[in-house]
């Protein structure tokens, strides 16, 4: 069962990540196009400030892939393998859950329910405090504490979110599911509340660049664009974490039915306390 | 992304093999875990903030729309 749970989790996160990729390729790389040539002509104009105070230049970097070979292959390949990765680990929280704290709950809802608390945890409540950027966005030389600082509101985040889901478990044997639930999640949105206050900063986005006379040159990074990007990029993980869940579940439920196991244990019958 | 003794039930063990059909099932669940974690790290953040390549930019390039469009920080 274990082995099938496996291998359906990645051929169901591969599909979410194929979704995922035919989202991106028609909405979001059209905006990441634009950053790019924003980003070429930031270089050509900053270039020409610096030879024109006798600063050294910059050398422009040589391109390992071309824009196409990034566009088309690079992106799908990324999010197809990225899927199956998530749907990889998705296949071993539902197998654990499932067979443990979740075995009242059916199967095709409990996989829905894991793919929204990891979708929440691990992406959506990281993004809000250092959300997605498009090229031209970032120095390259602080790229250790921007990643830092992002796999630090993760990894708090996801862990708050495992023990909201324990207190919600605990505390829905006294003050029912209803309580329970407002109470864990109130505390999960205090814990990742209070690191997103105590978490530096990233300000990052190109403002205009003005010659020595003070004379923009180059306006800033669009704004439309880069909420365009960021929306793109919540749309492509949401595609990313629902289409996991919704195949995972079903296909998961098939795999029990035909082994003969029921879905739900009834409360009633459950041998063991949870 | 989720520790297994945590998902378990705090009264039940939290051996994985107890929830595993046998020491093939828990392979199966490790290495699911341990190969996904691996992916993730080579999309989103090899030849970034670490590298096992050196200052080689060959995956880091090839799938750097993925990289800024999944959210992970990138150069």
């Amino acid at each position: 069962m274990e082995r099938k749970f496996v291998l359906r989790g990645i051929a169901s996160g591969a599909l979410a990540g194929l979704f995922s990729f035919v989202f991106a390729r028609i909405f979001a790389e059209p905006v990441i196009a634009r950053a790019i040539n924003y980003e070429s002509a930031r270089e050509t104009a900053q270039a020409a400030l610096d030879r024109a105070a006798g600063r050294p230049v910059t050398p422009a970097a040589t391109e390992l892939f071309s824009r196409t070979v990034q566009e088309d292959i690079g992106i799908a390949v990324a999010l197809v393998v990225f899927g199956a990765a998530l749907g990889a680990l998705l296949s071993v929280v539902f197998t654990l859950i499932q067979r443990g704290s979740g075995r009242h709950v059916r199967p095709r809802t409990l996989a829905v329910l894991i793919a929204g608390a990891a979708f929440v945890s691990v992406y959506l409540v990281p993004f809000l405090k250092y959300p997605a950027n498009p090229p031209a966005i970032g120095h390259a030389d602080t790229i250790e504490t921007r990643g830092s600082l992002y796999l630090g509101m993760q990894i708090v985040s996801v862990v708050a979110m495992v023990l909201a889901v324990q207190l919600g478990r605990v505390l829905s044997r006294t003050r029912g599911v209803w309580q329970a639930s407002l109470l864990a999640g109130l505390g999960y949105l205090v814990v990742v509340g209070i690191t997103m206050v105590l978490l530096d900063p990233v300000h990052e986005t190109p403002g205009p660049l003005r010659d020595p006379g003070g004379r923009i040159v180059l306006q800033g990074f669009d704004a439309d664009d880069l909420y365009l990007f960021r929306l793109y990029a919540v749309g492509g993980q949401l595609i990313l974490w629902g289409v996991l869940g919704l195949v995972l579940g079903p296909w998961a439920e098939r795999a029990l039915k035909q082994s003969g196991r029921p879905l739900v244990v009834n409360r009633g019958t459950a041998p063991a306390p949870g | 992304m989720t520790t297994p003794n945590l998902t378990a039930a705090p009264t039940a063990t939290a051996d994985i093999t107890a929830v595993a059909s046998g020491l093939g099932g828990a392979l199966w669940l490790l290495g699911a875990a341990f190969l996904g974690l691996l992916a993730i790290y080579f999309i989103g953040i090899d030849q970034g903030m670490v590298s096992v390549f050196g200052a080689d930019l060959h995956v880091h390039e090839f799938v750097h729309d993925g990289r800024h469009f999944l959210g992970f920080p990138c150069h």
